[in-house]
């Protein structure tokens, strides 16, 4: 059981160290594994210290990279939440309209010409919203089934979307670029990495024992509950913690489609759905898959930098369609 | 052993009178039939009786603690049901399908051990479906997918069986079989409580039968005291016609 657990999560800790690597090493300057070993080293205090190297790697790259890694694992684990919350391969927090209420959040901030902290702390308030939006509509009087919050949720979305719409068109012309860039997923904001870096991991460590439980509860509620899952207060806790999820890490990259969808069906393809296994895979794959987009992004036409959403969509698709149609 | 006992206890069916309120005690070792025409509340009965479903009035009680205070584990540990509607989310394979019956016992942080293992590769053998263990769930029939389904329960063990239609699907010697474990299970000290649709199934494996109108009218008692044709007749609003083979009563319902 075990081996089992620990086999693929292995590989993927080990490919997610290699993109950390790349994403460390590529850049306007390269800077080879042996060198970003003795910035390592320097770090600690030994080795020879170069100090451009060391500002490159440790204050410029080094906080990028983890911030990729934290969103993109935040992103995926918030999808897998979703799916087995909604008994449904297609949820995913951005189909439920977390992110469009983020976006108003942080769009709004901006027309407004506040910036920075401001714009975040907009965008967190505005994913809460339309979570508790979403929530509270499709609860209406009495329970919530999984298709009424699917369609709630698709319902607001497309109601975000074009509120979206209207703001860009009616906003001036010289504020467009930073709104767009936000939209598509931009990773040059990012500040400190270890916020959604620690969420991550305090998520992972929470999640662990609730992962049986999660199984169970993906077979539906009421077999759940028969089998002895409190269902009620565990559906609340992965709402709200996907919810969160979501929240931090469009709060720190702005909106960035695709990996909360694209990652948990991936690895269920190649893994099963053991969620005790997906959870944490995800974490990883979806924080790897990020990091190389992240770096593809801002290298494929330096010094100008693409919009990271646009590479995850582009490695994304032909990657899901592949696996979804050998799969059968 | 685990005692279910209903006091006072009117189901809940949306726009019905409350009719009968049931006071039943299921001591271990007994098997109980539920029978009555299609949208009785044989389904809500039984999930009322599980705890899944909240009475109108009454109370179910398991081993003299009102069920709907006791914790869904707690309750997990001594009671089973086998739904008759089952909804596949992810796709599962059959042994981890029965694997799950094995939840209610493993604390959070436990993974599944070698006993666990064996119990549900000994309770798919059982359902002569271990040649299947590592076929996804959604691509068996529907007869096999049923015995998963009892499967499941008979990893989980409970003192007190619910079976929601547990022949649904089932070929007739799979039928047979599923009883013969259903009767099994009795003869060790558990408890059974059944809907069935079939009389005969009834008048052969049970030895108490509830009868459940659409009124919400109900009687209970031993099988022979209740399985009688003109009461039968009333139920199904269906004539029929009663003939003794292999030391069992058998219903056949009669033109006219």
């Amino acid at each position: 059981m075990l081996a089992r657990l620990g086999l693929p999560l292995g590989v993927l800790l080990l490919a997610a160290l290699a993109s950390l690597l790349i994403a460390l090493g590529v850049g306007s300057a390269q800077i080879p594994p042996a060198q970003i070993w003795d910035v390592a080293l320097s770090h600690i205090g030994q080795g020879s210290g170069d100090t451009l190297a060391w500002t490159m790697v440790m204050e410029l790259r080094l906080p990028r990279a983890l911030s990729a890694f934290a969103v993109g694992g935040l992103l995926a684990v918030a999808g897998a939440l979703m799916q087995v919350l909604l008994r449904n391969p297609l949820a995913d927090p951005y189909v439920l309209g977390l992110s469009g209420g983020a976006s108003i959040g942080a769009l709004a901030a901006m027309l407004g010409g506040l910036g920075g902290l401001a714009i975040s702390g907009s965008a967190f308030g505005g994913a809460l919203f339309s979570t508790f939006l979403v929530f509270g509509l499709a609860h209406g009087s009495g329970g919530w089934t999984p298709s009424r919050l699917l369609l709630t949720g698709v319902v607001v979305a497309a109601g975000w979307g074009a509120v979206i719409t209207l703001m860009l068109a009616m906003s001036p012309a010289e504020r467009l670029p930073g709104m767009l860039y936000w939209l598509m997923g931009d990773l040059s904001y990012a500040r400190t990495p270890w916020p959604p870096l620690l969420l991550l991991l305090a998520t992972c460590v929470v999640l662990i024992p609730l992962g049986r439980s999660l199984n169970v509860l993906a077979r539906g509620p009421q077999q759940a509950a028969a089998l002895g899952v409190a269902v009620r207060p565990l559906e609340w806790c992965i709402y709200i913690a996907a919810s969160l999820l979501t929240a931090a890490a469009v709060t720190t990259a702005g909106s960035i489609g695709f990996v909360g969808l694209v990652v948990p069906h991936m690895l269920r393809l190649l893994l099963g759905n053991d969620q005790r296994l997906i959870l944490p895979a995800c974490a990883l794959a979806g924080g790897t898959l990020l990091v190389l987009a992240d770096t593809l992004a801002r290298t494929m036409i330096a010094p100008e930098q693409l919009p990271v959403g646009v590479i995850t969509a582009l490695l994304g698709v032909p990657t899901f369609l592949f696996l979804l149609y050998r799969s059968r | 052993m685990s005692v279910l006992a209903t006091r006072d206890l009117i189901i809940d069916v949306p726009g019905r009178a409350d009719g009968t309120p049931l006071n039943i005690t299921i001591e271990p070792g007994q098997v109980w039939g539920v029978l009555g025409p299609n949208g009785a509340g044989k389904t809500t009965l039984l999930h009322t009786l599980a705890g899944l479903h909240a009475p109108r009035s009454g109370s179910v009680q398991l081993n003299g603690s009102v069920i709907g205070q006791l914790r869904r584990r707690q309750v997990a540990q001594c009671l089973g049901l086998v739904f008759q509607e089952r909804q596949d989310g992810f796709p599962a394979t059959v042994l981890e399908t029965a694997l799950i019956g094995r939840h209610p016992y493993l604390s959070p942080w436990q993974m599944e051990g070698a006993d666990d293992y064996a119990r549900a590769e000994a309770a798919l053998e059982r359902l002569d479906v271990a040649h299947l263990h590592d076929r996804l769930v959604s691509t068996l029939s529907g007869g096999e997918r049923q015995r998963v389904a009892i499967a499941t329960v008979l990893t989980q063990a409970p003192d007190v069986w619910l079976a929601d239609e547990p022949t649904n699907h089932l070929d007739l010697h799979h039928q047979s079989a599923v009883m013969a474990l259903i009767a099994e299970q009795a003869n060790q000290g558990q408890a059974v409580i059944m809907c069935l649709h079939d009389l005969n199934l009834a008048a052969r494996w049970c030895d108490h039968v509830l009868l459940l109108y659409p009124n919400g009218e109900a009687c209970w008692g031993s099988r022979d005291s209740m399985l009688v044709p003109s009461a039968l007749e009333d139920l199904y609003r269906q004539k029929l016609a009663v003939v003794e083979v292999d030391g069992a009563p058998v219903f056949v319902p009669i033109k006219g």
